[in-house]
């Protein structure tokens, strides 16, 4: 049975549809309302607060810490500067990704771990004769999202250091009415956001600061199933659901290489070894067979399939995580679709789908299975660069 | 003379711009020429006191069709809507009555009115979107011409027939009986309780000058189920920074594709040489030429101001003449310093999220409408209010608020005459912030910054003839293939190289971008050889 966030005293207060799910065994709010849609918007044009504690937490210090971790990621986490968050993900030797999240360098000896997954297990097995300390901190830490146009008004309310001077995937501590906290310039949404650490003892105290500064710019808390939209939106893969942990496949054709995944950029093979090194090489040379690519889903012809019964277009109201059979132009399957939603900001119907690495170039036309009235149909689906949005204020 | 333009299009409404976005994407050099310092007419958005920005005019959105959107792709040119949530109607007893997306909710707010309205209420919703679907194809498309004796537009209507029987008699019964009556008789067939009826009615009366109970107004109602966000058929919303924001938008993709775009630029007049229309002339004097003019004016000014009289048969101008504007709404705009709570359901939730319309019974709407009947403003009005600081805010500073009310009935014409609305300004404004604040008591004190349109001053500023918010009423008898005239509903005018592309060409009035995109499309076409 999943447990409650230390935020929950303050999210089941406002949880009025009693819509939760079980995230990594925590209750995690899948929707404040019935419908996500007033907490997706206000991600997207003012500010939403999520609760985003159960996301797996590593700490990793000590002398050798640095030098451990840039044996394990593929990126060389030794460059990092005090302060400064990387994106990368990890393979087993076979080049096979295991999980992907943030590394964040706390300080010169001290690392943060963000993972989909526990990662402290995986992580132990490189540490023979490094000087080195793993420790899940998952469930000490409470951790908050606050993302969305706003958030910086927000974020600089709440905060004693001058937000506005944290740079993108920067991390910094700070306090929160008399709480210390980090607070880094990331988030699972596409947008401009920053997430905040915290004690678990303070968490509610964090919260309450945090809404309360909002009150001016629309804040709102938003749920699982609004966040799912954007991280769809901003093209981030989910662990899981987009592609699997190599630890957790029982067939070798699920796992994934960092090539396939649009993750190629990450890899610096010229650094010298890392798990994994040897084999992301030979994959380099070879090509990725497949790829993970964005798609836009025709919406005339999605239209036009429903016209012919007389039917308004129909689409899910949130982001959907079926496996959809994605087609060639001359009928065989190709690939398949694991996640994808309505954008209501883009007015675009999108995708994120695996397929075979000759169809996934940008511009590719692709046919996308659609049920209409118990039927199945196809549409042309075209072959995007990914993040569908990117706006400039993610990054300004 | 050396043509400069292929296209001037007079006027920076969203339609005029939507007109210039797709001639520019084929390849056409082309101008526009807005008086006003911004852009949209009346879909703008200023800043007239500081950190506010109002929505001058108009202030939702819905009936922007889908297709434009993804032909100029708007988004990527900073459209972005954000849905209302709530349809809300605050009673003078205390009481209150919200319509939400969610219908388990809505069932509960409505029965405790009337039970068998609750069960009923979605029932309706799926007749009228029938309906709207049906519509919009009409929408889409230029008018069908049932006066014509072309093969292609025989068939055309043919198939219309056959689309529409393809519904069912149900519909078809419908669809004729929403032609011919009032909405009160139209709702009364499906509803008893006045409660729900009266805030349903008024879409029936919006932009016309007529009551809730005067016939014809049952097919306006359509209107409310047309709106389309997101391919969902139901969805009002609030353009990001007010709705300017959706002409902001049009501008962009049409600047985009190459097109010229000039504000605080006036036309005086056309020049017309040998039956032609060859460019206009600015307020300053300077002269423009062209290939064509598109007009995104009304018809009176179109023909009677910018053109002349003299240029057109007497059949035309009588048909014109009988085009009716008669202006019938105002809009006030406040900046208040707070939130403006109302005392029968308090808090800043969502049920203030969406419009708020003060609409409490049938009665009170046909009593405001009595007053206009004889020449003046409702002292009781029905308001349509709107807080979309709550949701966007961007368009005021933190814990401070924009309140954009829609009113009716103010008519153009007072008793007075029109001439005398500036010394009635203020008491109508007056008149809709006291209804208001006898729903929110703490509304008085907050108000910062207060903005005034009466007809009057939207025939000033945007040039809306008589103040008529749809360039034209949208009342059936100019609708359609009699928008605005018999024969002239396919943006042509009888004038050689004169087009008109705004609202008062055929689908209406109303933030659509159809009348504009249709325009150009007809024009192109026209182009490629004879139709
Ligand atoms: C108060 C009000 C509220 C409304 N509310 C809504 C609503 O909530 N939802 C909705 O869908 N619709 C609403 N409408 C209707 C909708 O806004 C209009 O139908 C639509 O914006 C008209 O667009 P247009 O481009 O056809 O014409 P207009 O917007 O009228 O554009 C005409 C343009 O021409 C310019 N112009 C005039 N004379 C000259 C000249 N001599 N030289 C150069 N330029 C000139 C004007 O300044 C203006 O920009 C409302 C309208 C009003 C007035």
């Amino acid at each position: 049975m999943p447990v409650p966030t230390p935020f929950h005293s303050r999210t089941s207060e406002c949880c009025t549809s009693l819509l939760y799910k079980d995230w990594a065994g925590y209750y995690a709010v899948r929707s404040y309302d019935t419908y996500p849609e007033r907490e997706y918007f206000a991600i997207r044009h003012a500010a939403g607060l999520i609760d985003v504690t159960p996301l797996f937490k590593c700490e990793v210090y000590g002398a050798g810490a640095a030098a451990f971790l840039s044996q394990i990621m593929v990126r060389n986490i030794a460059k990092l500067k005090v302060g400064q968050v990387a994106y990368c993900c990890w393979c087993d030797g076979r080049g096979k990704v295991i999980d992907d999240g943030t590394v964040a360098r706390i300080d010169d000896t001290y690392f943060r771990v963000t993972s989909n997954w526990p990662s402290v297990a995986w992580l132990s097995r490189f540490s023979r004769g490094v000087e080195v300390t793993i420790e899940d901190s998952t469930h000490n830490i409470g951790a908050l999202a606050i993302q969305g146009p706003y958030s910086r008004e927000v974020a600089k309310i709440v905060s004693d250091i001058d937000v506005g001077e944290l740079g993108f995937f920067w991390t910094t501590p700070s306090r929160i009415d008399g709480v210390d906290v980090h607070i880094s310039r990331t988030g699972y949404t596409g947008d401009l956001g920053y997430e905040i650490w915290v004690d678990k003892k303070y968490a509610v105290k964090v919260w309450d600061a945090v809404m309360s500064a909002g009150k001016g710019y629309g804040l709102l808390p938003a749920g699982l199933d609004a966040m799912d939209i954007t991280r769809i939106e901003a093209g981030y893969l989910l662990n899981g659901v987009d592609y699997y942990n190599a630890n957790h496949c029982i067939i070798e054709s699920r796992k994934s290489t960092p090539y396939e995944l649009g993750f190629g950029w990450m890899v610096k093979l010229k650094r010298g070894s890392f798990v994994g090194r040897d084999a992301l090489v030979v994959e380099k040379s070879r090509g990725p067979q497949r790829l993970l690519v964005g798609l836009h889903i025709d919406w005339d012809e999605h239209a036009a399939l429903f016209a012919e019964h007389g039917l308004p277009p129909e689409i899910a109201s949130a982001a959907w995580r079926t496996s959809i059979p994605v087609y060639g132009e001359s009928g065989e399957q190709i690939g398949y679709a694991n996640s994808g939603t309505w954008s209501p900001i883009l007015k675009k119907n999108l995708a994120l789908a695996t397929v075979k690495a000759p169809f996934g170039k940008e511009g590719s036309k692709l046919r996308f299975e659609v049920t209409v009235e118990y039927e199945r149909r196809t549409v042309t689906a075209t072959v995007v660069k990914k993040p569908f949005f990117d706006p400039e204020r993610k990054r300004a | 003379m050396p043509k400069t333009y292929d296209a001037i299009i007079v006027g920076g409404g969203h339609n005029g711009l939507v007109c210039a976005a797709y001639l520019a994407k084929a390849g056409k050099k082309v101008l526009v020429l807005e008086k006003q310092h911004v852009l949209g007419g009346a879909a703008s958005t200023d800043e007239p006191f500081p950190g506010f920005k109002f929505s001058l005019y108009s202030y939702v959105v819905s009936l922007f069709r889908p297709h434009i959107i993804r032909e100029l792709d708007l988004p990527s040119h900073g459209l972005e809507i954000i849905p209302l949530e709530c349809s809300f109607l605050p009673l003078p007893d205390g009481d209150s009555l919200c319509r939400w997306a969610d219908p388990n909710l809505t069932r509960r707010e409505i029965a405790r009115f009337s039970q068998k309205d609750a069960e009923v209420y979605p029932e309706f919703g799926m007749a009228m979107m029938k309906m709207a679907y049906f519509v919009k194809r009409i929408i889409d498309a230029p008018a069908p011409d049932p006066l014509s004796n072309s093969p292609a537009e025989l068939i055309n209507l043919l198939r219309l027939g056959r689309y529409l029987s393809s519904f069912g008699p149900d519909v078809m019964y419908q669809q004729f009986k929403m032609l011919t009556m009032s909405a009160v008789d139209f709702l009364d067939e499906w509803f008893e309780s006045d409660i729900l009826k009266a805030p349903m009615s008024v879409s029936g009366i919006i932009g016309t000058f007529l009551g809730v109970r005067s016939p014809g107004t049952a097919y306006v109602l359509l209107h409310h189920y047309m709106g389309e966000i997101d391919g969902a058929f139901r969805a009002w919303g609030f353009a990001k920074g007010g709705t300017g924001g959706v002409s902001l938008a049009c501008g962009s993709a049409a600047r985009a594709f190459g097109a010229e775009i000039r504000t605080k630029a006036k036309v005086e007049k056309f020049i017309i040489k040998n039956g032609s229309c060859d460019g206009v002339v600015l307020e300053n004097g300077e002269e423009i030429h062209a290939q064509s003019v598109f007009s995104c004016l009304d018809p009176h000014r179109t023909f009677f101001k910018m053109a002349g009289e003299e240029h057109f048969d007497d059949d035309f101008i009588r048909q014109l003449k009988r085009y009716k504007l008669r202006g019938s709404s105002g809009k006030v705009n406040l900046a208040v310093d707070r939130f403006p709570d109302f005392s029968c359901r308090p808090g800043d939730g969502a049920h203030v999220r969406g419009d708020i319309a003060i609409a409490p019974s049938i009665d009170y709407l046909e009593r405001a409408y009595d007053e206009a009947k004889y020449g003046d403003f409702s002292r009781r009005p029905y308001i349509n209010v709107v807080i979309p600081s709550l949701v966007d805010p961007s368009v005021a500073p933190p814990g401070k608020h924009v309140v954009s009310c829609f009113v009716q009935y103010a008519p153009y014409d007072i008793k007075e005459g029109p001439e005398h609305w500036p010394e009635r300004k203020e008491a109508f404004g007056d008149a809709v912030v006291d209804t208001l604040a006898e729903y929110c008591p703490t509304l008085k004190d907050s108000i910062l910054y207060r903005q005034i349109h009466t007809p009057w001053d939207m025939e000033r500023d945007i040039g809306l003839t008589e103040g008529n918010i749809f360039q034209g009423e949208l009342s059936l008898e100019q609708l359609l293939f009699l928008r605005p005239a018999v024969g002239w509903s396919r943006y042509r005018t009888p004038l050689k190289n004169l087009w008109v592309c705004g609202s008062a060409a055929h689908p209406g009035g109303g933030l659509m971008g159809s009348p504009g995109e249709l325009a150009a499309k007809t024009y192109l076409g026209s182009l490629k050889g004879p139709q």
